[in-house]
């Protein structure tokens, strides 16, 4: 199963390359390293880290509902990207706009990893991202309301919905090194996350270090959602789905959906950015509209098929 | 041998444990009984290393348990929580093979026979969210058994199981005892702990009302100060193994 969704993943990344507006197929080479490649990177790196923290997430938290979202850390990106908008920097130097999203990130993580570290459980971890993504949610909406123009409120709007449109290899070098190192270490929790199954109690009686457990998956999450929200703005559905389309054919063993649902995102992303180039649309539909209108049906026949079984 | 040295746990400003001093030999089956909020489920998660106590200490074959790595504890000591039960619907070998984490390796020959004392070979590759409560129990008992650990603490294992059930689980317990175990197991069902422990301790507001045999313990006299009502020793259970 997981090489049959990583060879779709790689299948996908290819056929990425090859569309967009200029036309199917390889019609000028820098086209297709300066655009497509950048791109194709980013799609499936938003992707994995998106499937693999909503894997961990579920299986650290004991719920199939649990999304990278609840984190806070998608919020912190979302604020930081905003502010850059709301002060007028992302039209001067763009640079400043993921690095806002990563500064915003970052300070989230800082503060879900303190309020969840005292206690070191997973119900901590939960609620203390639930109150960040609260107030950044907040925060953006009074940024919203006191935009100084209309162009800068519709570039915030349009921002948040997520897109992966005109984002280049700077991106890709900002977004991907902490994307593989949150990769690397959610990959190693898997049979801690087995032993979770048990409950944090019995986890513990295994030997299990469920503080360190609970620090490493968010430091982890952080990482990867952070960094992906950072440059691609809100991407929503595919950290909730990714585990969920995975646990039929993998099985329910959290530590053995890992890999698999972590394909499967980078899968549905890049199979999202494809559409959204392929939509005769004046101007491109945005990733993370078209990533609701995938996830959501599939969560839906999830919840029918899961009600019918005895 | 696993030893409680005047353990004191206190919450909420009520003393769960007050000084509590037993030691328990290898190769016995113990059944510890008392009253509700007696204290039962809280020792067994002291001496397995997963809550400290606020006085005292508890001592393998010597050594402090705060002393040990976590994970060497846990090779050497497995701990079934009161109604385990599993948040995913992983198959019965997938939950009897979490027992050989601790050792880091997959342990195939100790969870196929954990399977087989628990009668679970048959249903391995079925789901635990799609057994009865009895079967999903035992199935926790296997992820217990096949840790192969020297000392074996079981919380009320025997909820939710039948008579036959019940007798199969302690005979088990008795063999697990018999190759040089130490089990502990907590019951509520005093005829099964007079039937199957060779001692039997008695807690009361978190201490040590009676210890001894079944036979010195489980009298009018002991029993019946401790839980508050009549015992009635010439009318064990009817149903026989």
């Amino acid at each position: 199963m997981t090489r049959a969704l990583a060879a779709l993943a790689g299948a996908l990344a290819l056929l990425s390359l090859l569309v967009g507006r200029a036309g199917f197929g390889v019609v000028d080479t820098a086209i297709l390293w300066e655009l497509r490649a950048p791109r194709t990177v980013l799609a499936l790196a938003v992707g994995a880290g998106l499937g693999l923290s909503g894997a961990v997430l579920q299986g650290l938290l004991r719920n199939r509902l649990a999304d990278p979202g609840l984190l806070g850390v998608t919020g912190g990106a979302s604020l930081g990207a905003v502010l850059v908008y709301y002060y007028g920097l992302a039209a001067t130097l763009p640079v400043t706009l993921p690095l806002g999203g990563l500064a915003g990130a970052g300070l989230a993580a800082a503060a879900i990893l303190a309020l969840a570290s005292r206690t070191g459980t997973g119900a901590a971890l939960l609620l203390a991202g639930l109150a960040v993504a609260s107030l950044t949610g907040a925060a953006v909406a009074v940024a919203l309301s006191f935009a100084p123009n209309p162009f800068a409120l519709a570039e915030i709007t349009v921002w948040l919905l997520g897109s992966l449109e005109d984002r280049g290899w700077r991106e890709v070098l900002l977004a991907l090194p902490a994307v593989l190192a949150g990769a690397a270490l959610l990959l190693g929790l898997g049979r801690r996350l087995d032993a979770l199954s048990l409950g944090e109690a019995g986890a513990a009686s295994l030997g299990v270090d469920v503080p360190g457990t609970v620090r490493r998956a968010a430091l982890g999450a952080a990482l990867a959602v952070g960094a992906t929200a950072a440059v691609a703005g809100g991407v929503g559905f595919v950290g909730l789905i990714a585990p969920n389309l995975v646990r039929g054919p993998v099985g329910e063993r959290p530590g053995a959906l890992l890999l698999p649902a972590m394909f499967a995102g980078a899968a549905i992303v890049a199979a999202a950015d494809i559409a959204v180039r392929l939509v005769p649309l004046q101007q491109e539909m945005r990733l993370g509209v078209v990533t609701a209108l995938i996830g959501a049906p599939l969560l839906l026949r999830l919840v029918v098929t899961r009600s019918e079984r005895p | 041998m696993i030893a409680a040295n005047g353990v004191v746990v206190s919450r909420s400003g009520r003393r769960a444990l007050d000084g509590v001093s037993l030691a328990f030999e290898m190769g016995r089956l113990t059944a510890l009984a008392g009253p509700n909020g007696a204290g039962k489920s809280t020792l067994l998660s002291v001496l397995a290393g997963l809550l400290a106590p606020d006085a005292g200490s508890v001592t393998l074959d010597g050594q402090p348990l705060h002393a040990m790595a976590p994970a060497a504890r846990a090779r050497r000591i497995a701990w079934l929580e009161q109604g385990a039960r599993a948040s995913w619907g992983m198959t019965v070998r997938e939950i009897a093979a979490l027992g050989r984490l601790p050792h880091g390796d997959s342990g195939a020959e100790a969870v196929e026979e954990a399977l087989a004392a628990c009668g679970l070979a048959a249903m391995a590759e079925r789901r635990v969210d799609a057994l009865s409560g009895g079967e999903a129990r035992r199935a926790m008992l296997a992820r217990v058994l096949a840790t192969r650990a020297e000392v074996l603490l079981l919380d009320e294992p025997a909820a939710d199981l039948d008579p036959a059930q019940c007798f199969a689980l302690m005979r088990l317990l008795r063999a697990e005892a018999a190759e040089g175990r130490a089990v502990i197991v907590v019951l509520h069902d005093l005829a099964l702990a007079s039937r199957f422990a060779d001692r039997i301790v008695l807690l009361a507001e978190g201490r040590v009302a009676a210890d001894g045999t079944p036979e010195a313990v489980m009298t009018e006299e002991e029993a019946g100060r401790v839980f508050g009502v009549r015992i009635g020793t010439d009318a064990l259970p009817r149903v026989l193994p």
